[in-house]
This record gives C-alpha cells, sequence and structure tokens, in this order.
C-alpha cells in the first residue's frame, strides 16, 4: 500500500503548482485553472487522510469542495467571458478599471 | 428664640457687587455713573459695618452666620459660613472705613486716568476679598480671601500694565507671596490631617486642651511657623519683604489701601486669630517675635537712604508690621492689633498725603527734588504733619499709644525686643522728620516752575497731570483733602482708645479685645502667657502694680526721648544744615552706598534664587529636559513610525498577485514554523 507521505507530498505539489502559476500567469483563464489545481492539491490530502484514518468526513468535505468548485466555475467562467466580451483581452494586468 | 441676624454676608456682597458693575458695564458708563456705583457700594459696607457695630452688644460673641455648605467629605467639613468677634469687628471697621476714605481720594486722584473704572473695579474686589478674609469662620475660606487680596494687589501694582517697572513689579509682589501661601497651605493640610476641621471654633475646642509644647518640637510649632511664613509673605517680613517696595509702582490710593493700611495686615490678622496656636507653641512665637523686631529694624534702617518719597514709605510700613509681629511674637496680641489699627489711619494718610504731594509736583517722587511746599500745600502740610507726629510717637497722637503699647509689652518678654524696639522707633522718627523737612521745609528744588506737561508723571499717569490746564504747584481738589483730613483727626485721635493705665487711661482697647484673647490657656498650665497679663490680676497685686506702672512710665519717657532724638538729628541735618547729609554720605561712602540700595537683598536674591531659577530652567528643564526628553521622545517615536511605514508601505502594492504572493510567503512561514515544532518536540 502507498503510504500516506507520497500522497501528501503530492499534494502538496499539486498545491504549489497551483500557487506558482496562479502568482506568475497573466492569463485569467490559466490563473483559474491554477486555483482548481490548489483546490484538488488539497482535496487530494483530504482523500488521502480519510483514506488512511477510515473516516468519511474527508470524503464528504471533499464532495463538497467540488460542489462549491463546480459552482465558482461556473461563475467564474461567466465572469471571463464578459470580461472577455468587453475588453477583448484576458491579460489580467489589463483590467484595472476599479483600481486608482 | 431666634437669635438676632446681622447679615454680615451683606459686608462682602456689596463691593462685590460695585466690583462687577463696574467692570462689566464700567467701561461704556460716564465717570460719574463709575464714581457714585464705586462709592456707593463701598460706603454701604462701610455703613453696614457701622450698624454691625452698633448692634454688636445685641449678640451673643463670637456670632456665627451660616449661608451654604461648601465640602462636606466624610467628617471634614467647609461651609461658606462668617464669624465676627471683637477682632473682626475692629478689622471690619477699619477696611471699611479706611477702604472707603481711600476710595474717596481715588476719585480725585484717578480722575483723569483712562482706566478709572477699571480702578475702581479692582478695588471694590479688593475690599470684598478683605472683607471675605476678616469675616471668615473657617481657614479655608480666609485663605480664599487671603489669595482674592494677593490677585486684587497683583491687579493694581500692575495696574499701569504698560510700564514695564509696574508689570514686573505686579508679578514679582505676586511670586513672592506664593512662596509665603506655599507655608500657609502646608499649615492648612497639617490642620486638616491632625483635627479634621478647618473651622476656628472646632480646632480651638480641640487645641484648648493642650498645654504648650516645648520649644521647637511638635505639631503646634510646626503650625505656627507655617503661618507665620505665610505672614511673611503677605505682610512683608523677613525674608519675604523685597515685593512690598517695589509694589509702589502702583497708583498711590493702591498703595495706601492695600500697602499700607489693610492687605499687608492680613498676616498679623491671621497670626492673631491663630493666637490660641501661637500660645501653645513658644518656639513658634519666638520666631515671629524675632522676624517682627528684625523687619523692624532692617526696614527702617533702608528707608534712611531713600530718596523716593513712596519707597520711605514702604520701608516704614515694614518697619511698622515688624512691630505689630514683635507685638504677637510677645503674646500682646492686642497690642499688635491695636498697632494695626493706628497704623492703617497714620500710614493710609502718610500714603494719600504723598500722593497729593506727588499729584501737586506733577509726578515727581524724588523728595530731593521737593522742598518749602508747606505754604503751597498746607492742607496736605498740615495732615502729614499729623501723621508724621503719629509714626513718630509723639506723645498724644495715635502712634505714641499703640507703639508703646507694644514697646513696654516686649520688655516684659525680653529686654532686647525692646532695646531694638526704640532703636527703630529712633530711626523711624529721624527718617520720617527727614520726609517731612525735605518735602515742605526748605527751596524748592525741582524744576523752576514744575510744569504739568513735564514727563516725569509715571507712564500712564501722564494723563491725570495734563488735564489740568493750569500750571504751578496747587493744592489738590476737596475730594482728595477730606479723605486727609478725616485720616487726620483718626491719626491723632486714635490712639485714645487705648490709652494705658499707666497714664492714667484704662486701655479699653485691651480689654475690649480681652474676651478674643484671653484666657485659651487651660488653667494652672505652669507656662505663662509671655506679656499677655490680665488687667484684673494687676490690680490684685496692689503695690507691685503701681511700681510696674511708673516703670511702664520711665520706659514711655525713653521711647518718647528716643523720639525726640529721632527729630533733633532730622532737623539738624534736613533743616538746619542741609548740606551736612551729603558730607555725611561721602564720608561714610561704603555704608552709605550699601543703604542706599537696600542692603543688595534684591541683587543677592537675584543670584541666589532667580538666576538659579532661570538658568536650571532654561539649562536644564527647557534645553535638557523638554527639548532632549519630552520633545525627542515623542518626535522620534514619530519618526521611527514614519521611517517603518515608508518601507511597510511597499507591501500595499495594489497588485493583487504580489498580495497572494505574500499570503503564500506567510502560509509557508506558518507551516515551516509548525514543522519545526512537530519536529522540535
Amino acid at each position: 500500500m502507498v503510504p500516506l507521505s507520497y500522497y501528501l507530498v503530492l499534494s502538496g505539489i499539486l498545491f504549489a503548482c497551483g500557487v506558482t502559476g496562479f502568482l506568475i500567469k497573466r492569463n485569467i483563464i490559466t490563473i483559474f485553472m491554477s486555483i482548481e489545481l490548489m483546490l484538488n492539491g488539497v482535496n487530494l490530502s483530504f482523500v488521502a487522510f480519510a483514506a488512511h484514518w477510515h473516516t468519511l468526513a474527508g470524503q464528504v468535505f471533499v464532495f463538497f469542495v467540488m460542489v462549491v468548485a463546480a459552482a465558482e466555475a461556473a461563475v467564474g467562467l461567466a465572469i471571463i467571458l464578459a470580461v472577455y466580451r468587453t475588453r477583448e483581452t484576458l491579460n489580467v494586468d489589463q483590467v484595472n478599471l476599479l483600481k486608482l | 428664640m431666634t437669635p438676632p441676624t446681622l447679615n454680615l454676608w451683606l459686608i462682602p456682597i456689596l463691593p462685590l457687587a460695585g466690583a462687577a458693575i463696574n467692570g462689566f458695564l464700567g467701561k461704556k458708563s460716564s465717570r460719574p455713573a463709575v464714581t457714585v456705583v464705586g462709592l456707593f457700594f463701598s460706603g454701604a459696607a462701610f455703613a453696614w459695618a457701622l450698624s454691625v457695630a452698633f448692634r454688636f452688644s445685641s449678640v451673643e460673641l463670637p456670632y456665627q452666620e451660616y449661608l451654604a455648605h461648601w465640602i462636606r467629605s466624610g467628617i471634614f467639613t467647609v461651609d461658606f459660613a462668617f464669624y465676627l468677634d471683637q477682632l473682626s469687628l475692629v478689622m471690619l471697621l477699619v477696611v471699611t472705613g479706611v477702604g472707603f476714605l481711600i476710595h474717596i481720594y481715588s476719585v480725585g486722584y484717578m480722575w483723569e486716568d483712562p482706566g478709572f473704572y477699571r480702578f475702581f473695579s479692582y478695588l471694590n474686589l479688593f475690599m470684598f476679598f478683605m472683607l471675605t478674609l476678616v469675616l471668615a469662620n473657617n481657614y479655608l475660606l480666609m485663605f480664599i480671601g487671603w489669595e482674592g487680596v494677593g490677585l486684587a494687589s497683583y491687579l493694581l501694582i500692575g495696574f499701569w500694565f504698560t510700564k514695564d517697572a509696574a508689570a514686573s513689579a505686579g508679578k514679582k509682589a505676586f511670586i513672592v507671596n506664593r512662596v509665603g501661601d506655599f507655608g500657609f497651605l502646608i499649615g492648612l493640610f497639617l490642620l486638616i490631617h491632625h483635627f479634621h476641621s478647618l473651622d476656628f471654633t472646632q480646632i480651638f475646642d480641640q487645641v484648648r486642651p493642650l498645654s504648650p509644647e516645648t520649644a521647637g518640637r511638635g505639631l503646634l510649632t510646626a503650625i505656627g511657623i507655617l503661618f507665620m511664613i505665610g505672614a511673611c509673605g503677605k505682610s512683608a517680613q523677613i525674608p519675604l519683604y523685597v515685593w512690598l517696595p517695589d509694589a509702589m509702582e502702583g497708583p498711590t490710593p493702591v498703595s495706601a489701601l492695600i500697602h499700607a493700611a489693610t492687605m499687608v495686615t492680613a498676616g498679623v490678622y491671621m497670626v492673631s486669630r491663630s493666637h490660641f496656636i501661637f500660645e501653645r507653641a513658644p518656639g513658634a512665637l519666638t520666631v515671629v517675635a524675632v522676624i517682627g523686631t528684625l523687619t523692624a529694624f532692617f526696614a527702617a534702617t533702608i528707608g534712611i537712604a531713600q530718596t523716593d518719597i513712596k519707597k520711605v514709605l514702604a520701608y516704614s510700613t515694614v518697619s511698622q508690621l515688624g512691630y505689630m509681629f514683635m507685638a504677637c511674637g510677645v503674646g500682646a496680641f492686642s497690642a499688635g492689633i491695636f498697632h494695626l489699627m493706628t497704623h492703617a489711619f497714620f500710614k493710609g494718610l502718610l500714603f494719600l498725603a504723598a500722593g497729593s504731594v506727588i499729584h501737586a509736583v506733577g509726578g515727581e517722587q524724588d523728595m530731593r527734588k521737593m522742598g518749602g511746599l508747606r505754604t503751597k500745600l498746607p492742607w496736605t502740610f498740615w495732615t502729614m504733619t499729623a501723621a508724621t507726629l503719629a509714626i513718630s510717637g509723639i506723645p498724644g497722637f495715635a502712634g505714641f499709644f499703640s507703639k508703646d503699647e507694644i514697646l513696654w509689652r516686649s520688655y516684659q518678654a525680653s529686654w532686647a525686643y525692646w532695646l531694638i524696639g526704640v532703636i527703630t522707633a529712633l530711626i523711624t522718627s529721624f527718617y520720617m522728620f527727614r520726609l517731612w523737612f525735605l518735602t515742605f521745609f526748605g527751596e524748592y528744588r525741582g524744576a523752576v516752575s514744575p510744569s504739568h506737561d513735564l514727563e516725569t508723571h509715571s507712564a500712564n499717569d501722564t494723563a491725570s497731570s495734563h488735564g489740568h490746564g493750569h500750571g504751578g504747584i496747587h493744592e489738590s481738589p476737596k475730594v482728595m483733602l477730606v479723605p486727609l483730613v478725616i485720616l487726620a483727626i483718626l491719626s491723632v485721635v486714635g490712639g485714645y482708645v487705648g490709652v494705658p493705665e499707666s497714664l492714667g487711661g484704662s486701655n479699653r482697647f485691651d480689654h475690649f479685645l480681652g474676651p478674643v484673647f484671653r484666657s485659651t490657656l487651660p488653667a494652672g498650665s505652669g507656662q505663662t502667657q509671655m506679656g499677655e497679663k490680665g488687667a484684673p490680676e494687676k490690680e490684685t497685686e496692689g503695690t507691685e502694680a503701681k511700681t510696674e506702672a511708673s516703670r511702664e512710665l520711665s520706659f514711655t519717657g525713653i521711647s518718647v526721648f528716643a523720639a525726640l532724638v529721632g527729630f533733633a538729628l532730622a532737623w539738624q541735618l534736613y533743616y538746619r544744615r542741609p548740606d551736612w547729609p551729603q558730607k555725611i554720605a561721602t564720608s561714610l561712602a561704603g555704608l552709605y552706598r550699601v543703604v542706599a540700595n537696600k542692603y543688595y537683598v534684591d541683587e543677592i536674591y537675584a543670584a541666589l534664587v532667580v538666576k538659579p531659577l532661570v538658568l536650571g530652567s532654561t539649562d536644564i528643564l527647557w534645553q535638557g529636559v523638554d527639548r532632549k526628553v519630552i520633545d525627542d521622545t515623542v518626535n522620534n517615536a514619530a519618526d521611527g513610525a514614519r521611517h517603518v511605514s515608508d518601507q511597510v508601505r511597499h507591501m500595499e502594492s495594489g497588485n493583487l498577485r504580489s498580495y497572494a504572493g505574500w499570503i503564500a510567503a506567510g502560509a509557508a512561514v506558518l507551516i515551516a514554523y509548525m514543522i519545526w515544532r512537530g519536529v522540535a518536540e
């Protein structure tokens, strides 16, 4: 059986990839995907713990996270579409109308 | 049966009303209106005081009148309440009577001054506080009056505040008085701490069973000495007398009322009022007597060499106040109060007459530039003569009886007091006749025709001399002469209320004040009351009383002789041989310079107290503590905050990704910490 630490390290790597992508990418879609990656990195650690301790709580959390992520993806993609239609760009640095 | 009420509260309230009306409305009203208000309210206070005096026998003494609560804290209470006994009655009549006369005089003296209404407002305010002081039934209310007269004194010394000397003289008076008030205040705290009261009667009841303390220790001695420090400030005794001569910068009626007749005697009143404490503290009494004696002598010697007519009178006041403290210090409180009363008459008169002279010669105060004014100012001359005879102790005049009483009583305590007292009497007589001869005899030594346009009149006072429109020396208007004449009469006859037994009198004044000052020591206590011997004792002692009386008579002879010697000296030096004083001054140049410069006391104080204070304040407190510690702490804190913020503000870039980066970094730090902790455990 694969030890717990393997899962956790993988989860950490996934999360770190998400963070890095979030920080360095300028394209909104990529940023969005990075967020999903972070969420899934966390999900992985949840299920890994759940399997390790033989409890259901972690799995329930994962479902919950997936539901929220789905809702977020729906709203987020809608916003991205709306932004692209009005501004013809997906570069976050140019979406700065509300900044001082 | 309800006791008859005297409505004592009216007496102080009336001048206060006058002060308020003139102070708030006087600027817009005419001079006659201001005059009417000022005179009416002070006159009404005097009238009421007189009516109180007439109904005096109908009330039970001490009469107390309770007005309102003031402070209630546990068992400690202080009320607004007034207290009347023989002592306060005498003070009441002196203050309102002399005060009213000086109000009248001021109408003439200050008529041309632009601050006429202000002057009367302050004068009435002074009356209010002074009357509060003498009528208070507890020390705290007395202290209110005490501080209040200090305030009025400050305002009136600095009345011509555009003149630098006047403004700084006012400040000096106020600051020097603070030193004394500090002592008084600590005395009050001691009273509160140990007797839980400031009420005269309550403290009296608690002190009564105590026996006299041996000198140099004990609570009552401490309180007495602290009170004496307060009295030194207010009544201009060594070492705090320095403010009084400078206070002569004020208008002359102020010098007469506040700095001669009334306010400066507050210390004597306070010590007399606290006699039950002092009688049980022989150490404190000795301090009072020694300070009084030394001041009397010391100030009198300074008076010899002064050339400013008001300065002579100022040092004379200090000296006479010294006599009063000498009397209190040997336990002869009633003699002290007697001298206080006669002094109020003749010194008030001397100042008013001096004011009349100054007024006549166009503001000149230097006696060397006067002379020969006898014929030109006959009224002033004769009234001043009465006052001079009175203060010099010429028999028959007021000062003779009171001063003689003091000298006799002080002899009973110690011959040293008496000896210095007699020498002082000689000096007093000398400098007073010197003033008299210099001012009224010989040739006029001022400008040939002292035009009233001379710039010599003290700064703002010029207005009062300009208005006359005619030059030459002239007698003052009637409104100024009437108070002079009344005071002159009082200076002549004022002493007859207290003719001592040895001169065939019955010393009624002493008997009148008797109930206040006698029999406060518990019967059978071994300590004698020093000079305070009851008259009945004397009668029972038969022959011994007779020898006592004849001895008193011979002592009277000695002091009269001293007065005459003083007169003769002055006559010789300043009338027959006017060139001699100059010769003597040159041959004794060193001594003369020291005396003329008032023994350099002001300079010594400046070097010992004022300069270190100023330097300490500038170098240590201002440059050191304030700038280096307080300012730098505040400034450095602010600078530090600004520097840190300067660095930290770069975090707030507005860049979303950098925020996210900080969050990630923070999370990483937290995780690293937790892992490290986990490893450590």
